[in-house]
């Protein structure tokens, strides 16, 4: 039900490192899972709507006021790489 | 007074410190060093002096994935190894503003990916009743330490049954609030439409003195409403007039032990005055199909921010990508891992409306469930958990085993309503959980028929010193 | 039936729009932070946006406000309740993984700009900002880029139009409309240099008359109006061209480069992001009241359009001139307040702002010199009624402008007012009497030799009479 092409496609969306054999393990473990999700499909859910808030509220806002932030030095502390006043990372699209 | 303390509650505790018969220091210190010496593996950090600044109640202990500025805060997982957040959660900031201080964090599944704690990035915790079993999860730390009286009481976090469950697996009482009770601000996230924080205890009252300091709206948490009204301290004895409906005591996974234990309990609240039948809720066998779609599906998202950009553990020398992958390929663990990829697929195109679509409408069908319960009865009742404590190792091997031992707890989360779990016996020497949920709101009500449940059952928990 | 061949058909260009717009707000749109301004990189960041463990985002209230505006601005349709979606994608300049945005339940639907509708007006988030490493160069030989949060999470507005423009001139001054109109409403900067109006193109080609949509490229980076138009002259060629000769179309994201003219792909369909949308599950709805309505529609000022409208209309002005006016509020402003129930001056009033005001104040705000509206319009009416002339009030208008005060008391002060009547008469008589050649000539039929005899009027008087008026003298006294 989920081979190993569409766990590869599913891991890079995530940015997930897949070695080769914890593809094919992934495979199996998350078709079994998908089967049990798929019993879902017994009920009738014609006209259901979806919950897609669990309160109900509506219109919680905040006022256009600053408040204090971090500081640089707090907000680079725990940087796994900091230079420049900022968070270093390779390039996008660069090698 | 170390004996004493140690079989105190902790609102009894409360009161020796208002009488001025121990200081709150001295209590803490206490705490702190039985915490030290905890050897279930249910501490990743205890505090290494005192507070400096003044508490009135016993100090408390806190699941790992609850932000307490410069203590590390790595929700059970590698990937954010060494972590000290610059903040604390609203939560832990209540508390600390009532008086309890923070004693130590507690060991838990990975981002609360689990029901038995052999998730964690930092090696399993035992359950004080068996060491060869497990505690339950995802906040397995925090159950087994007030149980073993290592921690007085805990907070927790509960998205599918991570605190009832284990609550139950312990043999102490562990609540799930209304979702919006509590701020989830400074929790890290796992399923943000279903974590909730909520108390492990010892006793009924302990859980609702933290529930009244923990609730409340905050303007850090657009989802959060408190518990409207009053939220007195629980003090009923009797059930009259009270009807309570039971569900799922055919499901063939019970464990006859706990059917048992749980049935025992129905009899004692018919001595107690209140009524009880049996109702259905056709729709809460789909709970854990809908909960492994639409859990993971947040999570998938919540999770994407450990990138190794701004904080924490980065690996990968190389590219962009090489450095995401290897990051979160060394960072998380299997079950993590697991659940992310379901999640990715289940909100990947072409998949949304066949998977996170539908989970979303057995959500609605199941939260209707309740409603028509709730206008029967005034508590659905069962079992917390289908079985006792089972092995470590026992069910790693096959996750959707796992999976299944969410069953009872997963329904309520989905509905966004509240639920406690008390522990109502002991099956073959080892604890059964009793589950009362209630409709949204209703946690004053729930706390009194839990108070007067809990001393008509009169359970002994496991004995420590 | 004939049919045409590609190389013979004439193809006319589909284009739409998409607009993004930085808010002029106080705070980001989901934490406290205050707006950057150019200060230095992860100054203006907390732990909500940049992304830590545990952190919840909080709707800004005043963005919700400038987005109703908009919305209302383009006269669309306000979703009674409408929701904020996860855009998922990695990202160094996206510290949650995700951006909160708004996917198929938006603010504001189906509206209206000049000629172009509006298809859809929602709200979101600004991503950080990328820093391509200076000295920090390269690690284990990998080029390495610097991220800054400041700007992460300042409030979005994206506007997307219906495909309706035809042309790229078109499209350029749909986007001036736009920035004068947003402008006027003070809800952004909408400065195209600085990032605070960011316009992407969508392209295709279509043989003419008909109605099916060709594939379309996104054309991204312009950052002028000049630029936009040029950028999509160039790929409707691009187009245009592969279409002839048969070719396939790909859809492409494209960044067009102004120096070169040339055109480069920054993405192709392969890595298409699946966003993977779904309902942001710590945010409510929006759920638009009829006071938040109300103080919307209420904050909405006079928009360029209907001004440039209105001024042709009631003041009679040129067209040009009224959307000259329109576009830039705060000359509308100002010629508006000078003119005030003069309407007879109007046409005067605007000619002379928008030439002799407009040379000498240049790009800024009138209003900002020493120069009153009103004694503006007062030295309008001293030309108008040839009190003085139009260079002696040239003269009045930089003293104006450099230091306030009366058009009367400049003219008095500098003796600039009309030569007496019977002292001009004297001087046009000497004149006439200096220059008997002139005269021959002028009643010869060379008219223009009455310059010598202007000129010399003007040189006696400083420039004070008025040129009209003294060849008129000239010409009653020659009796031709």
């Amino acid at each position: 039900m989920i081979d190993r092409d569409q766990v590869l496609h599913v891991a890079k969306l995530a940015r997930l490192k897949v070695t080769d054999d914890e593809v094919d393990r992934m495979a199996e473990e998350l078709s079994k899972i998908l089967e049990h999700v798929e019993t879902m499909n017994e009920l009738d859910l014609e006209g259901v709507e979806p919950t897609s808030h669990v309160v109900d509220l509506t219109n919680v806002l905040r006022e256009d006021v600053p408040r204090p932030g971090l500081s640089r030095e707090q907000a680079l502390d725990q940087a796994p790489d900091a230079a420049e006043g900022g968070f270093r990372v390779p390039s996008p699209g660069a090698s | 007074m170390s004996d004493e303390l140690l079989n105190l509650t902790a609102a009894q505790q409360a009161d020796r410190i208002e009488a001025g018969e121990v200081s709150a220091d001295e209590v803490f210190e206490f705490w702190r060093v039985r915490a030290g010496g905890d050897d279930l593996g249910s501490y990743l950090w205890v505090a290494d002096e005192v507070p400096t600044d003044a508490g009135t109640l016993p100090p408390i202990a806190v699941k790992d994935l609850f932000c307490v500025e410069g203590v590390p805060s790595m929700a059970g997982s590698r990937i954010l190894e060494g972590y000290r957040p610059p903040y604390t959660a609203t939560s832990v900031r209540n508390l600390q503003a009532a008086g309890a201080r923070v004693l130590g964090k507690t060991n838990q599944d990975e981002f609360a990916m689990g029901s038995s704690n052999e998730n964690s990035g930092f090696g399993p915790v035992q359950n004080p009743w068996d060491r060869e079993r497990v505690p339950g999860g995802s906040s397995g730390g925090s159950a087994a330490a007030v149980a073993a009286g290592t921690a007085p009481w805990a907070i927790g976090t509960d998205t599918g049954g991570s605190i009832r469950q284990p609550a139950s697996l312990c043999g102490i009482v562990g609540m799930k609030p209304t979702y919006g009770a509590i701020s989830r601000y400074g929790m890290i996230a796992f399923a943000s439409s279903l974590d909730q924080c909520g108390p492990l205890t010892r006793d009924v009252t302990d859980a609702a003195i933290l529930l009244r300091h923990l609730q409340g709206k905050d303007p850090c948490d657009s989802t959060s409403l408190g518990i409207p009204g009053e939220l007195p301290l629980p003090t009923a004895e009797r059930l009259d007039g009270l009807r309570f409906g039971v569900w799922g005591m055919e499901e063939p996974g019970l464990e006859p032990g706990v059917a048992d234990s749980v049935r025992a309990t129905l009899g004692r609240i018919e001595e107690l005055g209140g009524g009880v039948k049996e109702i259905e809720l056709p729709n809460a066998r789909h709970g854990i199909a809908a909960y492994y779609v639409i859990a993971p599906a947040e999570a998938s998202a919540n999770l994407a921010r450990y990138d190794g950009v701004r904080y924490a553990n980065r690996s990968g020398h190389g590219d962009l990508t090489s450095m995401y992958e290897q990051t979160r390929h060394d960072g998380f663990g299997d079950e993590v891992k697991r659940r992310i990829m379901i999640g990715t697929y289940a909100l990947s195109s072409g998949y949304y409306e066949a998977y996170y679509g539908t989970a979303q409408k057995v959500r609605t069908k199941i939260a209707e469930d309740f409603s028509a319960a709730f206008e029967e009865v005034d508590f659905v009742v069962s079992p917390t958990s289908a079985t006792v404590a089972f092995k470590l190792g026992e069910r790693t091997a096959d996750p959707l085993a796992m999976y299944l031992s969410d069953y009872y707890t997963v329904p309520m989360p989905l509905a966004g309503i509240p639920a406690i779990s008390i522990p109502c016996g002991l099956s073959d020497g080892l604890p059964v959980g009793f589950q009362i949920a209630g409709p949204a709101f209703s946690e004053a009500g729930i706390l009194d028929a839990a108070h007067a449940l809990e001393k008509a059952i009169g359970f002994e928990g496991v004995p420590v010193g | 039936m004939t049919i045409t061949e590609p190389e013979a058909r004439i193809y006319e260009p589909v284009i739409g729009i998409e607009i993004h717009v930085q808010l002029r707000t106080r705070t980001k749109m989901f934490c406290g932070c205050a707006l950057s301004f150019g200060e230095e990189p992860n100054t203006l960041v907390c732990p909500v946006c940049l992304g830590h463990p545990g952190t919840l985002p909080v709707t800004n209230a005043e963005a919700v406000h400038y987005g109703l505006m908009i919305a209302m601005a383009f006269g669309c349709e306000i979703a009674p309740r409408s929701i904020f979606h996860r855009k998922n994608y990695f990202y160094p300049d996206l510290p949650k993984g995700y951006q909160i945005s708004q996917y198929d339940i938006p603010l504001g639907t189906g509206g209206r700009l000049g000629d172009v509708r509006i298809h859809r007006v929602h709200l979101e988030e600004d991503a950080a900002k990328l820093i391509h490493a200076g000295s920090s160069g390269r690690i284990h030989g990998a080029s390495t880029s610097v991220v800054d949060f400041n700007r992460g999470g300042t409030p979005l507005v994206e506007i997307v139009t219906e495909p309706d423009l035809t042309s790229a001139a078109q499209a350029a001054d749909f986007g001036r409309l736009l920035q004068a109109t947003l402008r006027r409403m003070g809800v952004s900067d909408v400065n195209m240099e600085e990032g605070s109006l960011r316009m992407d193109a969508n392209v295709s080609i279509r043989p003419a008359g008909t109605a099916t949509l060709g594939t379309k490229t996104e054309l991204k980076n312009m950052n002028s109006f000049r630029f936009l138009e040029r950028g999509i002259d160039a790929e409707i060629a691009r187009q245009e061209q592969i279409v002839r000769e048969g070719g396939e179309l790909e859809q492409e994201t494209l960044h067009y480069d102004p120096q070169s003219g040339s055109l480069t792909s920054l993405r192709s369909k392969e890595e298409a992001h699946d966003y993977r949308y779904f309902p942001e599950p710590d945010l409510v709805p929006i759920a638009p009241t009829e006071e938040m309505l109300e103080r919307a529609r209420a904050a909405l000022p006079e928009l360029p359009a209907a001004r440039a409208e209105r001024l042709e209309r009631d003041l009679e002005l040129p067209a040009e001139t009224a959307r000259l006016l329109a576009f830039r509020s705060d000359w509308g402003d100002f010629v508006e307040r000078a003119i005030e129930s003069r309407n007879a001056l109007a046409h005067s009033v605007a000619n002379w702002a928008t030439n002799e005001l407009a040379a000498r104040v240049g790009d800024g705000d009138p209003s900002a010199t020493m120069l009153e509206p009103k004694a503006f319009a007062d030295l309008v009416e001293m030309v108008v009624q040839k009190q003085i002339s139009a260079s002696a009030g040239r003269e009045v208008l930089d003293v104006l402008i450099e230091a306030g005060g009366e058009p009367a008391s400049v003219v008095e002060a500098k003796g600039l007012g009309r030569a007496e009547s019977g002292e001009l008469e004297q001087i046009v008589d000497r004149a006439i009497a200096d220059n008997p050649d002139a005269v021959e000539k002028i009643r010869a039929g060379k008219g223009q030799a009455i310059g010598a005899i202007v000129g010399a009027v003007m040189r006696e008087t400083k420039g004070r009479a008025d040129g009209g008026e003294v060849q008129r003298m000239i010409n009653e006294r020659i009796g031709s």
